[in-house]
């Protein structure tokens, strides 16, 4: 089961989902736990295997007749006493690094590392998205889709760490948040709140997908965590916080997108459009992808999902509104000044 | 009424055979009935996997639609579970629990029949559910709110819930069956120390039924109450809360693994003595740690349930009860192990298959340690990893094992030898297919694949893994047609078995191959746990060691 760390190796970021390739502490504390839980059961199953192995050719014979039957053993106590103390003793090792992994993972969100600067998310599963509600230290908050940025940390000066604080809820069903490079997988059980938390100093992409079945589309709610550079994310951050591009260029688009049935589920901010039943579409430009990570942010994947989402995600619950050509044309056209 | 023409008997017509069997209370018939619905259930469930593993074979496949492919899941859990495990151990045993105690049938044999009748007829109940526009498809554990209205508008999650309510009834009669029998029917001198091995896993597994199995009628039932009666338990929009349901469920699930296991640790404590030419080692050691493996698995449930959010101190409660529960069947395993060691092994193929189960059930074992440390689990929960252990150990352990229980009373059953040859590549091409099934679902769950999605994307480098595993199901396939072959046409052409073909010695041995509808002619008295070995050697009986 070791070869897997090649497999790590041989990825690149973005492929990479490899539990033994970790960026963050929860995943590296996991990581540590594992190799060690690794190491106890590999070293049982060669020797146990290895005393099956060895009876299987020693003592192998053919039919038995009645006058060669070995000599028959009842048992014996201390025998008994020795393979039920060694495994318990290694259980119980094994449970005071699983304590030591749980304390080290399950941190308290409310006692964040001295003089950092968390960044607090609520995350709001959806079936099949992700909803990500930014709650800002001056107290504002926002909310975009999908795509979540995180700035990236400095492990080395406390006052520029910056530990990612996720509080999961649901909207509907169970869901599981789950990127392996950062953390462990946390459940979002609607009716509760959990909490997940990740700290990483490596900028890029890192992949992941919801982990708990959720129903049809299931398979298609991706996550994408977008660890910036803390210039890019205080960028990032600026600009989604700010209300909706106006370009008077597209008046006719967003006229029409404001009397169509778009705003019972959508909202664009800055305009009349405050729907929370679907992802928020007031910077779906500064997203690379649509549909929760599945095609390419393009004009033409754009389309064709307002076209008709059902043939881009079957099962999805925005149907399709009948639009004609030059309706869908001029709804694409507003959309995509939303940057 | 004396006649001087000897008057030959009419041969039975079909319809008396049928009306025979339909009718039957006779354990063994039963218990044959038992075997023959999971060996057809056992092919459905196997079809649905095989359609599962095409579509999976490459990404963006379109062999079934989404929503199939989930109902297909879900079917193929509950399928295996309830309509192939249960029943499959439970038909076994229903044969051979009566012989090893020298009784002439359970203590109650019409609610022996009832209890078939009722199982298989739940699972009708819930395959009826696709002629009403598709199947359950919420998974076999069906987490709440999936399956309240909202979610699940159709009438599929009703047949489930009741389908399965229906073959609980079934499940339970046996096992009171089984304690009944066992308590009250072993023939003179047979207190409960003495007991064959397998007898005694059937009393702790029908403990574990009447403990486990009403949790889930319970469960079931708070589901069609939400659904069709304006119940909110599980509904977290109106006060109820989902995360109940996970724990009314796997309080029911995980003590179901072990009923699942623990018959089969029976059988192969049958088979591994005989095929050693040795006493089992340990057997007071085996009896108390097939006790503990019970008390300890009602309070491990929560380990399904370590991404849930729970607090550490909870957590670490049922990592550490996981862990412990580890000890008693490491127990087990050793204690095998030590009733090979020294002995002169015969590989026939109940030995085949148990030695199978050995090598298998330790791997499957060994993958469950890693789960039960919960920050592990924090990655691996419902990946691909969950998937290949648990298929490891049911495969391994409950599959294997049961075959190798198939094997040796099959000859007892049928008074045929079944073909050897045909058991080998039966064995072969099981251990090599399932192997290169499940094998690869652990590395693909390492590398970040969840379980349940019916495609999986091209660029995360899961899709080598994945090919490999649909390879694998194509090669372990076949070997289910061939037993499904082998267990019939023996019947005809098998060899003559004889009464004792193994050599064996617990009493089941002692009649005829098949047995007579009274199964002795006299109910024997014994002294020791192998009547017959006794009975062989007169000098050197077993009472005088145990």
């Amino acid at each position: 089961m070791n070869f897997c760390f090649l497999l790590a190796a041989r990825a690149s970021t973005a492929e990479n989902l490899s539990i033994f390739d970790p960026v963050s502490p929860p995943a590296q504390s996991i990581k540590s736990l594992a190799i060690l839980v690794l190491a106890i059961t590999g070293v049982i199953f060669i020797i146990v295997e290895g005393i099956l192995v060895y009876a299987i050719w020693k003592f192998r014979k053919g039919k038995p007749t009645d006058d060669n039957e070995p000599a028959q053993v009842y048992g014996s106590t201390p025998i008994e006493i020795a393979w039920t103390a060694a495994p318990a003793l290694i259980c119980f090792v094994l449970m005071l690094a699983i304590a030591r992994t749980l304390w080290e993972v399950n941190v308290d969100p409310q006692r964040p590392p001295a003089e950092s600067q968390p960044v607090r998310v609520t995350t709001i599963g959806h079936q099949w998205w992700w909803e990500y509600r930014y709650e800002l230290p001056d107290g504002t908050s926002f909310i975009t889709a999908n795509e979540l940025h995180v700035p990236a940390s400095n492990f080395s000066t406390p006052s520029e760490r910056r530990p990612v604080y996720l509080t999961l809820q649901s909207a509907d069903v169970c869901h599981s948040y789950w990127v392996p490079r950062l953390a462990g997988k946390m459940d979002l059980i609607p009716g509760r709140t959990n909490n997940l938390w990740f700290e990483t100093a490596q900028t890029g992409l890192f992949l992941g997908q919801c982990a708990e079945f959720c129903g049809p589309q299931h398979a298609k709610m991706l996550l994408r965590v977008y660890v910036d550079t803390p210039e890019q994310y205080d960028k990032w951050l600026a600009n989604e916080a700010k209300p909706a591009v106006d370009d008077a260029k597209v008046k006719e688009g967003r006229d029409l997108f404001l009397k169509l049935s778009c705003v019972s589920c959508h909202r664009i901010r800055g305009t009349s459009a405050d729907g929370f039943y679907a992802p928020d579409l007031t910077h779906l430009m500064s997203r690379e992808t649509l549909a929760s990570g599945i095609v390419p942010n393009t004009r033409e994947e754009l389309r064709r999902w307002v076209q008709d989402p059902q043939k881009v995600k079957p099962g999805a619950l925005m149907p399709a509104f009948g639009l004609s050509d030059r309706e869908l044309d001029l709804v694409i056209d507003y959309l995509e000044t939303l940057k | 009424m004396a006649s001087l023409v000897t008057e030959t008997p009419e041969k039975p017509s079909i319809m008396d055979i049928l009306h025979d069997w339909v009718t039957t209370v006779d354990h063994k018939k039963i218990g044959i009935m038992y075997v023959l619905m999971a060996v057809f259930f056992l092919i459905v469930a196997g079809a649905e996997a095989l359609l599962m593993r095409m579509q999976l074979i490459q990404p963006g496949m379109t062999i079934v639609k989404p929503d199939t492919f989930n109902q297909l899941f879900t079917m193929h859990g509950t399928t295996m579970v309830f309509f192939v495990g249960m029943p499959i151990l439970i038909g076994v045993a229903n044969f051979a629990v009566p012989l090893q105690i020298g009784a002439r049938d359970m203590a109650f044999p019409r609610l022996n029949a009832l209890g078939f009748w009722t199982t298989l007829f739940g699972g009708v109940l819930v395959y009826t559910s696709f002629a009403t526009g598709g199947g359950p498809n919420f998974g076999w554990f069906a987490y709440a709110p999936l399956t309240e209205k909202t979610f699940n508008r159709g009438p599929a999650a009703d047949f489930w819930a009741m389908g399965l309510i229906v073959s609980g009834i079934g499940t339970i009669t046996a096992a009171v069956n089984f304690i009944a029998t066992i308590m009250a029917m072993r023939a003179p001198g047979m207190t409960l120390r003495k007991v064959p091995f397998f007898t005694w896993t059937m009393l702790w597994t029908s403990v574990q039924i009447l403990i486990a199995i009403p949790p889930l009628t319970v469960s079931l039932t708070m589901v069609v109450l939400d659904r069709q009666f304006g119940a909110l338990f599980f509904d977290p929009q109106n006060g109820g809360s989902a995360y109940l349901w996970q724990h009314m469920f796997w309080f029911f699930g995980h003590p179901e693994v072990y009923i699942l296991i623990l018959p089969v640790f029976g059988m192969v404590s049958e088979v591994i003595p005989t095929f050693s030419r040795k006493v089992l080692f340990g057997y007071e050691f085996m009896a108390a740690a097939t006790m503990a493996i019970v008390f300890i698995s009602l309070g491990v449930w929560a380990h399904h349930m370590f991404a849930v959010g729970m607090s550490k101190t909870l957590d670490l409660f049922f990592a550490a009860a996981t862990l412990l529960v580890s000890v008693p069947t490491g127990i087990k395993m050793f204690n095998w192990l030590a009733t090979m060691y020294g002995g002169r092994i015969w590989f026939a193929s109940p030995m085949l298959f148990a030695t199978g189960f050995l090598s298998m059930f330790l791997i499957g074992g060994l993958t469950g340690i890693m789960l039960s440390a919960a920050p592990f689990d924090f990655q691996l929960s419902d990946s691909y990893f969950v998937v290949g252990h648990f298929h490891w150990v049911l495969i391994g352990g409950t599959v294997f094992g049961v075959f190798a229980g198939i094997h040796y009373w099959y000859p007892k059953a049928t008074g045929r030898m079944l073909n050897e040859r045909l058991a080998k590549w039966q064995f072969w091409l099981l251990i090599i297919g399932f192997a290169v099934t499940f094998g690869p679902m652990h590395l693909s769950g390492m590398l970040g694949m969840p379980r349940r999605i019916y495609t999986y994307e091209a660029d995360r480098g899961w899709t080598f893994w994945n090919q490999l595993s649909t390879i694998g199901s194509l090669i372990q396939a076949p070997s289910y047609l061939i037993f499904a072959y082998n267990i019939t046409v023996s019947l005809w052409k098998g060899e003559r078995a004889g009464d004792n073909p193994w050599q064996a010695w617990t009493l089941e041995w002692a009649t005829t191959s098949p047995p007579p509808s009274y199964n002795f002619e006299e109910i024997p008295t014994v002294r020791s746990r192998r009547p017959l070995w006794d009975l062989k050697h007169p000098d050197d009986p077993d009472w005088k060691y145990e």
